[in-house]
């Protein structure tokens, strides 16, 4: 794929079975491929709303292609911490970070780092589902893309239909890609929004409780989803829901806030298997079982 | 006090009360009729008393402030090129500053620009017009563009503070989820927010431009009023609507007189039509 080019391939320039695919002219819609995806390490980081700080001293490897869940209570800061993760943080404001977040070793808040490209690596998912409203769903899925560089239509219309099909949307809106997004229920909606982060080929994908607003069938279908993504992304989500994090995660950080007024600090992190069966600490004992929360 | 408690208008105050309340609910409506008939009446008689003075020679001779009066001709076109200047200057210029406040104006500077815009809003505008004599006429001599400068200043901070609120409206997280797929802000700006504001951002746009299109104040030291038709906006006086209404209305003739409540009528219909214009573009976007 050409346009992986304009991308600054930061670390290893990886040629994935997918790209060959593609030039080949086979349609990439029909069997995403698996790719090794990058992986991030996060170390010391603080996170400061103004004179507030959120978060501290964090520090997470995220292993590529698995699933690393975030849990905890409300406002101990895992929003803020995925937040800083593709430096969506700082547009906040007064958002102001310390530490450093590593994509594949290279410090995403490095001196010359650029946000932009940052966040073309890094793709996020957001609690509340946000198409653009003024936009088709074909124009939504090419949002990131389209002014990126000049893409032929075939080429488009291919990337359409790949991304569509990888956020588990395709058949549902194959023949009405021209209708507003916002004609989409909820569910439809938030894997749209998917759908967009996908067509960008970000390394990264976070997802910040990507399914509190969305009924049961829908929750489901993202989560199967994000089963089949993995193979090809490196995935991390946020979620108050514990059923979620234990079914689909491969890894999980518990956050937690010893007081009101205190930054929200990673309490545990481990398999999420362990997480759930043997938590080394109390707290995440009791939050696990739903003693709190 | 078991059964009937709840039942009301059984004691004095129970009645006092529905009364006072009849009573105020009659009083908000009285007042809410006496504000829609006063503008009703204004349009019925303009409509009245202008609509016997149209005829197709109205619309096709030009002023004269004497005699047996003339048409409206040079006077409308007058209107149309100094609007449609005033909108290319003060429009594009208007939304710029909005973008600007909405986008980068939260600090000092954003704050000094937007009281010096709520000032200029309520500058009087007779005191833009004489600004423009001194700054333009005194140079140039009379001439339209000066008058279209006039109005683009009125017309500024409406524009700028519109726009600045409607794109203040734009969700947060249609934002976020822009600049998360690696979209620049300005192209977030240019893709994303402003196609979400354009319906707002054209609406008040519309409601500016009528409200300068019915100024007459700073026309008076600027295009300063002609009963011949001039179509070089850089040069020479020129007529318009609001400024041939005034005009007219001074003159001791009694048929230049009814001539300029025939064009009241013009100039009132063309504003309405730009209000209704606007609402019907808000309306439509609601709609989706």
């Amino acid at each position: 794929m050409e346009r992986n080019k304009t991308k600054e391939q930061t670390s290893k320039e990886k040629a994935t079975p997918k790209k060959q695919e593609s030039q080949t002219g086979q349609r990439q819609a029909e069997a995403p491929m698996e790719h090794t995806a990058q992986s991030m390490e996060v170390n010391g980081l603080n996170a400061y709303y103004g004179g507030f700080k959120a978060i501290t001293d964090i520090g997470m490897k995220i292993a590529p292609n698995k699933v690393t869940a975030l849990i905890g209570p409300s406002g101990c800061g895992k929003s803020t911490f995925i937040r800083t993760l593709n430096r969506m943080h700082e547009v906040a404001r007064g958002g102001r970070v310390e530490g450093e977040v590593l994509l594949d070793g290279e410090d995403i808040y490095g001196k010359n780092v650029d946000p932009v490209q940052v966040r073309r690596k890094i793709g996020m998912v957001f609690q509340k589902p946000n198409p653009f409203p003024t936009m088709t769903i074909y124009d939504n899925v090419v949002a990131g893309l389209k002014l990126q560089k000049r893409h032929k239509k075939g080429e488009l219309d291919d990337i359409v239909e790949g991304s569509l099909r990888q956020s588990a949307l395709w058949d549902e809106v194959k023949n009405k890609l021209n209708d507003s997004g916002m004609s989409l229920s909820g569910g439809q909606q938030q894997r749209l929004c998917i759908a967009r982060t996908l067509a960008v080929e970000p390394e990264v994908i976070l997802l910040d409780e990507p399914a509190s607003a969305l009924d049961p069938m829908s929750t489901m279908k993202i989560e199967d989803a994000m089963l089949e993504l993995k193979k090809r992304y490196t995935i991390v989500i946020v979620t108050h829901n514990m059923q979620q994090a234990s079914r689909a995660s491969d890894y999980t950080g518990f956050f937690f806030i010893e007081d009101m007024g205190e930054p929200g600090q990673l309490w545990e992190f481990a398999e999420t298997e362990k997480i759930f069966t043997r938590p080394e600490r109390k707290e995440t004992e009791d939050y696990v079982t739903g003693r709190f929360g | 006090m078991a059964a009937g408690q709840l039942e009301s208008g059984a004691t004095a105050s129970d009645r006092r009360r529905k009364l006072m309340d009849k009573f105020m609910t009659g009083v908000a409506y009285f007042f809410t009729f006496i504000a829609i008939a006063v503008l009703v009446w204004v349009i019925a008689y303009v409509i009245i008393r202008g609509i016997s003075v149209w005829s197709p020679a109205f619309f096709t001779e030009n002023t004269a402030l004497f005699g047996d009066g003339g048409g409206i001709y040079n006077a409308m076109y007058g209107t149309f090129v100094i609007v449609l200047m005033a909108i290319a200057i003060g429009v594009p210029m208007g939304i710029m500053a909005g973008i600007y406040l909405a986008e980068f104006g939260d600090n000092r500077l954003g704050d000094f620009v937007r009281f010096i815009a709520d000032t200029m809003a309520g500058i009087p505008s007779i005191a833009v017009g004489l600004f423009m004599y001194g700054l333009l006429i005194l140079i140039m001599g009379w001439n339209a563009f000066a008058g279209a400068c006039a109005l683009a200043i009125l017309m500024l901070p409406v524009v700028a503070r519109t726009t600045e609120g409607i794109i203040r409206l734009v969700p947060g997280e249609i934002r976020e989820a822009s600049l998360a797929l690696g979209l620049p802000q300005w192209k977030t700006m240019l893709r994303v927010v402003l196609p979400t504001a354009a319906a707002g951002i054209i609406t008040g746009a519309f409601l500016a431009v009528a409200r300068a299109a019915g100024e007459t104040a700073p026309l008076i030291f600027t295009i300063l009023g002609s009963n011949f038709f001039n179509s070089n906006p850089m040069e020479g006086a020129m007529a318009a609507v609001s400024l041939y209404v005034y005009q007219a209305s001074s003159s001791p003739y009694q048929a230049v007189q009814e001539a300029g409540w025939g064009a009241a009528l013009v100039l009132l219909l063309f504003v309405l039509g730009l209000n209704f214009i606007a609402r019907a573009i808000a309306f439509t976007q609601k709609q989706n």
